[in-house]
């Protein structure tokens, strides 16, 4: 399988850590072996799959396994004034977990407790250390399930997905992770635990759920989620489009959208990536197309056979080659194998890989998707694209090996080029990833000074110490509305 | 179109209590304005609509029966279901958050926003959120100023969701059909409403699809003679509004809140008697603190709040 880029690990240097007070606070409150102080350890969790150095690393780990055990190592690390970074299983891809400076590291991979399921009400209680799939699978006694669905379903967390808030290939249709939780129980960064949202509708007051959700460990650790659950459809159809040019599967996206058709994914994969894909799977995928298509619609029975012929149709009408239209279960899952075993498949090219993560208003897809080829034409690099094209979130991947010199300059160069593609198309900086510490340096290129001031304001009202998650999302002097600029008519 | 971004944030200004205006149709939520406020209203138009997007984007003032009649051009609709989209804005049901009665099919309000554009309380225009369907970059400030009733900034124009219209819609009317059971069974119901005593359901869909919940609705009413199909919904007491648990909904008699009508599987009743407001959820402190950094001076919309007393 390919690696995902990263930097070296610099070696840590000894730790003092276990004589640190900060250290005997937390092991009065966790059982000694959940704070770990081990140089390795904390070396490993100052990584996540972004592999981004910040050139900082965890004062100290804790595994806490309860709310109230969240709650006092936030105050722990608040007394001692540490800052706090939440961490669960660190599949980020933007380096939301990542600490920076000597901050006290919460892993909830140890909070994995499915708590309450109501197949009635049709929500569930879920601690946040919860992997999505594990979930999912819990909750197939009852014929449901959670919809979002990231590709890291299998190791990443619940409570990850809210920080993210996370998507999937079935998110088209059906919304992302803030779509899908209800309430959340948050130790907020002075230590006080609180419930965000309701179980019913219409709770009063500010949505600080939805606030909460996405804020990338910002404004403070959820450690119980409410969410909603999902009925599986009683009819799927899942089909796979041959197309002789990545123009003719753009255009039969927009063409399925425009009639009305939202399927429940719609994802696309291009020529490189679909041949590489089936040399490692064998799914069966076309290995001389330019592009393919790979759709899936659900719901009662007669409209996912109505909308599947009308998606047959719509592909014939724009040039498919083909249309594949999965006859069972088991050709269905084959399908589905070959998307998601893409990022494997990648190594059959090149050793190493960058994937990005923009999104650009559907009918531009084509467009983006010319300039991101001949950004990487010009870095002299290889790309790849494999994604949501169902909502216009591309994940161009390129390829390279780390060991020819220079490579690496030319891989971020490229990817800030992709970004300012995706921009200048009227696109946002991230569709699932987040902005973490990737992205971070981005965020006035999509944002004016106001549009981040509000941004920092939301923190401000949660954090008002900037102890949470710090030095993410938003650059440095986000919160300059007021130090900058003295209001209309003010006397100065 | 009327108006301008600029110069709707000329008009709030920098200073000075202003309240915001749109159709009046909710004007009791949250408390009365203050009085002797100056009044603003946002913009009104469309400003851009691409059905391939399935996004639009809308000026705050524009009502949404303009806006639904020309997503109806295309097979489109928006889930803003206000009780009188005559005279209700696009700025105003998404200030107020409230949900209309098909958000079992539709999905709640808060979900279909995806960018504002606001004019603070220092009077400049600020961008939250973004155009896409989907979108992490930063902060989710949107989902923040839906139900916020204006008082942490003034939608000036918005970006939102819109869906395809269902191919057929039928609303049946079914004595005694136990709702609990109507809602466990049908997948495609858009909205189940209940007196205590007769059923209503929305059935949106393929028409087979819709055909064939139809036939579910008949067996759990215990025959065809116990179903109707009618032109739409009951009319709804409007005397109160309570939020509950969806299960808590069994719990409802005949005749309770001097009559109601429930919205099955959301958990909003609609009740000829008044009802108090729902209780606060989160901290206290935690949202004076949100008001005092958007709006440090309490300008924006006196005398309203999301705080109930």
């Amino acid at each position: 399988m390919a690696q995902r880029y990263r930097e070296p690990v610099t070696p840590p240097g000894p730790s003092t850590a276990a004589a640190d007070p900060l250290v005997a606070d937390l092991r009065r409150a966790l059982a000694p072996d959940r704070v770990r102080t081990e140089d390795l350890e904390l070396a490993l969790y100052g990584r996540d799959a972004s592999g981004i150095d910040a050139g900082g690393r965890a004062a100290v780990v804790c595994l806490p396994e309860t709310t109230e055990e969240v709650a006092a190592c936030v105050r722990a690390a608040r007394a001692h004034g540490r800052p706090f970074v939440a961490r669960g299983a660190g599949t980020g891809l933007a380096g939301g977990a990542v600490p920076v400076g000597e901050p006290v590291v919460i892993v909830t991979t140890r909070m994995t407790r499915i708590l309450e399921v109501d197949p009635d009400e049709r929500v569930a209680w879920v601690q946040p250390g919860v992997l999505n799939l594990d979930l999912t699978r819990h909750l197939a006694t009852w014929d449901l399930h959670f919809a979002p669905d990231p590709s890291s379903q299998q190791a990443c967390t619940i409570g990850g997905n809210v920080a993210n808030n996370s998507g999937g290939p079935h998110c088209l249709r059906d919304g992302v992770t803030s779509a899908h939780v209800v309430a959340l129980e948050v130790v907020l960064p002075d230590g006080s635990v609180t419930v965000l949202g309701a179980l019913d509708p219409e709770p009063g007051g500010y949505d600080l759920r939805g606030a909460f959700v996405g804020s990338e460990g910002c404004l403070g650790i959820a450690t119980r989620v409410a969410v909603r659950l999902t009925p599986n459809p009683p009819a799927v159809r899942t089909l796979l489009a041959d197309f002789a040019s990545v123009e003719d599967a753009a255009a039969t996206v927009s063409a399925v959208i425009a009639a009305g058709i939202v399927p429940a994914a719609l994802e696309m994969m291009d020529a490189r990536i679909t041949a590489a894909v089936e040399d490692y799977v064998g799914a069966g995928y076309p290995r001389d197309a330019a592009a393919v298509l790979l759709v899936e619609l659900d719901g009662l029975p007669a409209g996912v056979e109505a909308h599947a012929a009308e998606v047959v149709r719509l592909a014939t009408a724009h040039g498919a080659r083909a249309v594949r239209v999965a006859a069972d279960d088991a050709e269905r899952a084959l399908l589905w194998k070959g998307r998601k075993s893409a990022f494997g498949a990648v190594a059959r090219i090149l050793p190493d890989y960058y994937l990005h993560d923009t999104v650009v208003p559907r009918t531009r897809l084509v467009e983006v998707l010319r300039r991101v080829y001949q950004i990487a034409e010009r870095h002299d690099l290889v790309v790849v694209n494999v994604f949501h094209a169902g909502d216009g979130n591309l994940h161009p991947l390129l390829l390279f090996d780390r060991r020819v010199p220079g490579v690496m300059d030319r891989v971020h160069a490229a990817g800030e080029e992709i970004v300012a593609a995706s921009l200048e198309a009227g696109g946002v900086l991230s569709g699932e990833h987040g902005i973490g510490l990737e992205k971070k340096a981005y965020m006035d290129r999509l944002f004016g000074p106001d549009d981040l001031d509000a941004q920092a304001r939301l923190r401000e009202a949660f954090d008002p110490d900037g102890a949470a998650n710090p030095d993410k999302v938003l650059p440095a002097g986000a919160r300059c509305g007021d130090l900058q600029r003295a209001p209309e008519g003010a006397w100065i | 179109m009327t108006g301008t971004l600029d110069g709707f944030a000329a008009e709030v200004g920098p200073a000075e209590p202003v309240t915001v205006v749109g159709g009046r149709t909710q004007w009791s939520v949250g408390g009365a304005p203050a009085e002797d406020v100056r009044e603003v209203r946002a913009p009104a138009g469309i400003v851009a609509h691409e059905p391939a997007e399935l996004t639009v984007r809308v000026r705050a003032g524009t009502t949404v029966a303009e806006l639904d009649a020309a997503l109806a051009e295309h097979g489109q609709m928006v889930p803003l279901d206000p009780p009188d989209p005559e005279r209700a804005t696009v700025g105003g049901v998404l200030a107020v958050g409230r949900s209309g009665i098909r958000r079992l099919g539709r999905g709640p309000v808060r979900d279909c926003l995806l960018e504002a554009r606001y004019v603070s309380a220092e009077g400049r225009v600020v961008k939250a959120g973004g155009p896409t369907v989907k979108n992490v970059s930063g902060f989710d400030l949107c989902r923040l100023l839906v139900g916020s009733l204006g008082t942490l900034g003034l939608l000036a124009e918005v970006v939102v969701r819109v869906s395809p219209r269902p191919a057929a819609s039928r609303w049946l009317q079914a004595a005694g059909a136990d709702p609990f059971a109507l809602r466990r069974r049908l997948l495609g119901a858009s909205s189940i409403l209940w007196d205590g005593a007769t059923t209503w359901v929305l059935l949106e869909g393929h028409p087979a699809d819709v055909d064939a919940e139809s036939a579910v609705v008949t067996s759990v009413a215990g025959g065809a003679a116990a179903v109707a199909e009618v032109a739409g919904p009951p009319p709804l007491p409007a005397g109160g509004r309570l939020s509950a648990r969806p299960s808590a909904l069994r719990d409802l008699r005949t005749g309770d809140h001097a009559g109601f009508v429930a919205e099955v599987g959301v958990g909003v009743v609609h009740t000829t008697a008044p009802v108090p407001p729902p209780p606060l959820a989160g901290p206290r402190e935690l949202h004076r603190r949100i008001k005092a950094v958007f709006d440090p001076t309490g300008r924006l919309n006196p005398g309203r709040s999301v705080v109930t007393a």
